[in-house]
């Protein structure tokens, strides 16, 4: 145990994917666009396809942008905890190894906020 | 009958020892540790008590002769600051707006800590610590109630500060001050002398109040300068006492020191990580400026801090390691925590707005290396938008960091254009952190912070709707619901301040008061 | 040296401090700023209660200071007739 106490200090943590209802959190960041001051967090059913996600919730939380309507997918970059990721638009997130509270980005080369200022 | 007795008089010191130490008795029916249990479980060694110093030295006569002469001048102005309409000879409506982060974020931080000191006061076997730390509690439920006094006028004519408790315990950017308090109350005495009577009542303090007090005196409002001025002067004793537990507890034994440095570097950064509301409320809310959280960090942190830590060398002890981030995000804290909560003004118990060309061109001189370059493309982008009709309100919830729990804003140092992100597994789940340090801090008591309450994610578990709400209805709105849980009420209370009621109802009531209607 | 510092409300009772600490501390720079007036000064400030009573025409002690003190900085050391602030390195 590494806090300090004066008994046994044993919680169960608050956040276990079985709060949510069937959902698990997966949090996305799109980079260099700090209009959005921090990256989001969702909560998906895990068997939610990925391409779904892009097409379905991305354009409500980040079209706001001018620069979202210039993005082409396919020339996208994805990372998982900061490494590189090649995500399955067919695929489900738990078949794209998405896990409960992962985190993803994207990035969109040559979009780079408002007056190329990332944000 | 003459009775002349010359004696000669006992000196400042002499009296408050008499009347102070060796008056209670060593028990013989129950055992020191049974009867101030607390005392040895966080490691840190006590061997003599007696050491403890007073510096001011304060008996209950002359504690209650100079409280009593700060509450008649305090409610003195607040009875002429209420009856000369005072609230309409500030600036303009936007400072109000400050005054409501303060009694949700700040008011209730104040009963807390007087509950702290009270607990801890009982805590400890030394008669030094115990007086110090009852007049402390006694203090700081002072501060909570002048500033409910203080600030209820404002509530009679402004809004978004009904239910200022409800809301501590509720909204989304409360649990940041929330947590903090929550994390010394529950860590032991010794640890929480460190946190709040050191890091944050002597390091930190003075980037509290010094900004709150004179924004206050610069715009016009007596009401929370009288209070801060009150508060204040409480303050020069607690920062005494925080000095006072740092070199008694440093002396007592070097063992010690590395356990003390541990709580120096943690709520250095925790107080820090909190004062982001401060740096926001410097810079962007304040419409007649002061100074720039960047000039203020760098007088009562950086000479300040630099003179104390000098000071304290001797024992051992270093400046705290997040120092450097801290230098590295002077530039740019307040522009990104603004942004924040213009991002979320829908959500909200005060109101945001973008600053006006004379803003910009302050904050382009206060910051000549970084708001041009990044922060005033996105100000004037969402300028031009507002006045298309087309104001940002984001509707997503952010990611939260699981210590600090303010949403992950904050860059990488040395990269203001990326967000700095970190993560650590632990037991399974995964936790993330806005920094190496919030990191730092969940890796030495993970068993606590798992336990966070964090907003978003409890949005997200349907515990933040009010109690009956069905969330699978057709239509269901989860923000309004939201709302509904916070008692806010949506379109009052939020949102822009250049729609709001109190920018209305400001300019209408100044301009009955300069006219003959 | 390290700066020590004192701050004090802006007010009738402690215009007359303000000149006494001067006196004692000639080295002392003032620095008046809205409704507060800071003394900065090298490594040491002391205030002492002979000098305030001669100049506010009666007796005066030392505590009554906290009524309008905002801030300090530097370890301090009080007796009946003096306040030292001042750092050790």
């Amino acid at each position: 145990m590494a806090v300090a106490a004066v008994k046994d200090y044993d919680f169960p943590p608050a956040d276990t994917m079985d709060k949510f209802h069937g959902a698990q959190l997966l949090y996305i960041g799109w980079e260099d666009h700090l209009l959005f001051c921090a990256p989001f967090a969702f909560p998906f059913p895990p068997s939610m396809r990925f391409g779904d996600i892009v097409g379905g919730v991305l354009p409500g939380a980040f079209g706001y942008h001018p620069d979202f309507a210039q993005i082409d997918w396919a020339k996208a970059e994805w990372f998982k905890s900061g490494k590189p990721f090649a995500p399955d638009f067919d695929k489900s997130l738990a078949d794209n190894g998405l896990a409960h509270k992962d985190v993803i980005r994207f990035r969109t080369p040559g979009l780079t906020g408002i007056e190329g200022s990332c944000s | 009958m003459d009775m002349q007795v010359a004696r000669k008089k006992l000196g400042l010191k002499e009296r408050y020892a008499v009347m102070t130490r060796g008056l209670d008795w060593t028990p013989s029916y129950q055992k020191m540790e049974d009867i101030y249990p607390y005392m040895s479980y966080e490691g840190i060694k006590i061997h003599d008590w007696d050491k403890w110093e007073d510096p001011f030295r304060l008996t209950m006569d002359a504690y209650w002769k100079y409280q009593a002469e700060k509450e008649r001048k305090l409610y003195a102005i607040i009875d002429a600051f209420n009856q000369n309409n005072g609230h309409l000879n500030v600036t303009d409506a936007r400072y109000i707006n400050t005054v409501k982060l303060f009694i949700s974020g700040i008011s209730p931080l104040e009963y807390v800590a007087h509950r702290g000191f009270s607990h801890v006061g009982r805590a400890f076997p030394g008669a030094g610590p115990r007086v110090a730390c009852l007049m402390q509690s006694l203090d700081e439920i002072r501060h909570a109630q002048t500033q409910v006094h203080s600030i209820s006028n404002y509530n009679k004519y402004y809004n978004g500060m009904h239910d200022f408790h409800h809301a501590h315990d509720r909204v989304w950017f409360l649990s940041v001050p929330k947590s903090f308090f929550d994390d010394a109350i529950t860590a032991g005495p010794f640890e929480f002398m460190v946190a709040i009577g050191f890091s944050f009542e002597y390091v930190l303090t003075n980037l509290l109040f010094v900004p709150f007090v004179s924004g206050a005196a610069y715009n016009g409002d007596m009401g929370t300068m009288t209070f801060g001025f009150s508060a204040q002067s409480d303050e020069a004793r607690h920062m005494t006492l925080g000095l006072e537990v740092i070199k008694f507890i440093l002396e007592q034994d070097p063992a010690n020191v590395p356990i003390v440095q541990r709580w120096i570097d943690k709520w250095t950064w925790r107080g820090y990580r909190v004062l982001t509301l401060v740096a926001m409320m410097m810079d962007y809310m304040l419409p007649k400026r002061t100074m720039s959280w960047k000039e203020a960090w760098e007088v009562y942190f950086e000479e300040n801090g630099g003179a104390l830590f000098k000071d304290l060398a001797r024992y051992g002890i270093t400046m705290p390691k997040c120092a450097e981030q801290i230098a590295l995000e002077k530039d740019h804290l307040s522009h990104q925590a603004w942004s924040t909560f213009y991002n979320y003004a829908a959500a909200a118990n005060f109101h945001t707005w973008t600053p006006d060309e004379d803003e910009m061109a302050w904050l382009s001189s206060k910051y000549p290396n970084s708001f041009d370059k990044y922060y005033r493309p996105r100000m004037t982008y969402w300028r031009e938008q507002a006045a298309k009709g087309n104001r940002f309100y984001n509707k997503t919830l952010p990611m939260l960091c699981q210590t600090c729990q303010i949403p992950m804003i904050f860059t990488e140092p040395g990269d203001p254009t990326k967000i700095c992100y970190r993560e650590v597994d632990y037991r399974g789940e995964k936790y993330h952190f806005c920094s190496d340090h919030c990191k730092k801090i969940f890796e030495d008591e993970p068993e606590k912070y798992v336990q966070a309450w964090l907003p978003v994610h409890q949005i997200y578990q349907g515990n933040c709707f009010p109690e009956g709400t069905d969330p699978t209805v057709e239509g269901f709105d989860p923000l309004a619901a939201v709302l509904k849980y916070y008692n806010l009420e949506s379109g009052r209370d939020n949102l822009d301040f250049d729609i709001s009621e109190d920018k209305k109802n400001f300019a209408e009531w100044r301009g009955q008061a300069t006219r003959n209607i | 040296m390290s700066t020590v510092f004192i701050a004090l409300q802006t007010n009738e009772e402690t215009r007359q401090i303000v000149e006494a600490i001067t006196q004692d501390n000639p080295q002392a720079v003032v620095h008046e700023q809205p409704a507060m007036v800071k003394i900065d000064a090298q490594g040491k400030l002391t205030i002492r209660r002979e000098t305030i009573e001669a100049l506010i025409g009666r007796d005066y002690d030392l505590q009554e200071l906290q009524v309008n003190l905002i801030t300090i900085s530097g370890n301090l050391d009080q007796t009946d007739d003096e306040m030292v602030l001042y750092w050790n390195a």
